[in-house]
């Protein structure tokens, strides 16, 4: 959403919230990341953002036990 | 989904025994009770939780040290939720709050340090309480403290690193554990290789999953197919965040601030190079070095039985305190107050015997 120095603007969920982007290497804006502690600690490329959605659309524990 | 639960019920009667697979993260903890899969496992296969909430593995007389600190005058304790909530001998830091002391709950180090900045005339200590994937932010937090001389500023470090716990667990005979399911967000950081030495050293298969439901039951479809086919190998199910090498820009920041130390932990005893200590290079950021800190030996409820259920020997009902009088809202031991405690998870989800 925005990058300024070693802070980022990010969406979560649609709630906005500052990370800090030390520990990744070159973040940049469009990026999917996975944060612990106000920190960005992993940068998702596009092929494992679509694994990630996929698992989601496969999860149903109802259709597990049915 | 029901593929997955169809191959976990027939590769556990290939594997012809009960299984014991320890989930050593907390958050993997609480998944597994909160999307209820624990019920679709067959009954040979059993999910036990690990030492792997940082609140519940934190020595009593840590919380005494830092109960000791708040009430110093011009002290501001900064530290994570969780922790203000844990009894220690004789209170906690939550009830020091109440009765005035500056307790603060933040969300990143950063917001300590922010706050340390903002409160020129009063010192700041952060409760470093985490694993692999929390110290790297504290030491960019006392990295930054340094660089910026931010004189005001320092951690309270009982910092701990799962290997060796894991390990540790391994050589009590008594618990006999088959696979373990490695911590993902521990993993992001170390990288997967950390656990090969447990394939190699007691043949015990290890799966690093995930956090979605369906992650956790690949993971164990996968740790039952090792022990099927007699194999103990290090596979990584969360792949989309983990790799063999971790976050190297994080391990060369724990590396600048951190050196190994031996620690102890709640339930278990002292495990040696378990900890991480800062180096004398930070030392000023240090608060045992420069707020002179001490660690009195701590009188905990001695019928809590956190500490079997954190090395997983116990389970929540095994507990004569577990439900009355222990619950969420008037914990005794850690595991009952944490959100990554089994205790809590146990208590929520499963319900209390009347």
């Amino acid at each position: 959403m925005e990058l300024h120095d070693s802070t980022a603007t990010i969406s979560v969920g649609g709630a906005m919230r500052e990370v800090d982007v030390s520990l990744i290497e070159e973040p940049r804006l469009g990026d999917h990341v996975l944060v612990h502690a106000g920190f960005a600690i992993h940068k998702w490329d596009q092929s494992e953002v679509e694994e990630f959605q996929a698992i989601r659309a496969a999860m149903d524990l109802r259709e597990a036990i049915a | 989904m029901k593929a997955m639960v169809q191959n976990i019920a027939q590769l556990s009667q290939r594997v012809g025994h009960d299984v014991k697979f320890m989930e050593v993260c907390g958050t993997h903890t609480m998944a597994t009770f909160r999307s209820g899969l624990r019920q679709l496992l067959p009954v040979s296969v059993r999910l036990v939780s690990g030492p792997g909430c940082p609140v519940c593995v934190t020595d009593p007389s840590y919380l005494d040290a830092a109960i000791e600190l708040c009430g110093r005058p011009n002290i501001i304790i900064a530290t994570f939720g969780d922790l203000v909530r844990v009894p220690g001998t004789d209170t906690s830091l939550e009830q020091e709050r109440a009765a005035g002391a500056n307790v603060r709950i933040v969300y990143s180090p950063n917001d300590a340090l922010m706050l340390a900045r903002e409160s020129p005339s009063k010192k700041v200590v952060f409760l470093g309480v985490g694993f692999e994937t929390t110290a790297p932010t504290i030491a960019w937090a006392i990295w930054r403290a340094a660089r910026d001389d931010v004189q005001n500023f320092s951690v309270l470090c009982a910092h701990k690193t799962m290997p060796q716990a894991m390990d540790a667990l391994l050589r009590d005979k008594e618990l006999k554990i088959d696979g373990f399911l490695c911590p993902g967000h521990v993993s992001v950081i170390t990288g997967a290789h950390i656990y090969r030495f447990i394939c190699e050293r007691y043949r015990i298969p290890c799966v690093v999953s995930g956090f979605e439901s369906w992650d956790i039951l690949k993971s164990i479809e996968l740790l039952l197919r090792q022990l099927a086919e007699g194999r103990a190998e290090v596979e990584n199910e969360y792949s989309r965040s983990v790799n063999e090498r971790g976050n190297e820009a994080a391990q060369r920041l724990m590396a600048e601030v951190f050196e190994p130390c031996d620690t102890v932990w709640r339930g278990i005893g002292i495990i040696p190079g378990s900890g991480l200590a800062i180096r004398d290079k930070y030392a000023c950021f240090d608060a045992t070095k420069a707020l002179g800190v001490t660690f009195p030996e701590a009188h905990v409820n001695p019928l809590c039985r956190c500490g079997s259920v954190l090395r997983g020997a116990a389970s929540p009902p095994d507990c004569r305190l577990f439900g009355h009088p222990c619950s969420p809202t008037h914990p005794i031991g850690p595991c009952m107050v944490s959100g990554e405690g089994v205790c809590a998870a146990y208590y929520k989800y499963e319900g209390v015997a009347a």
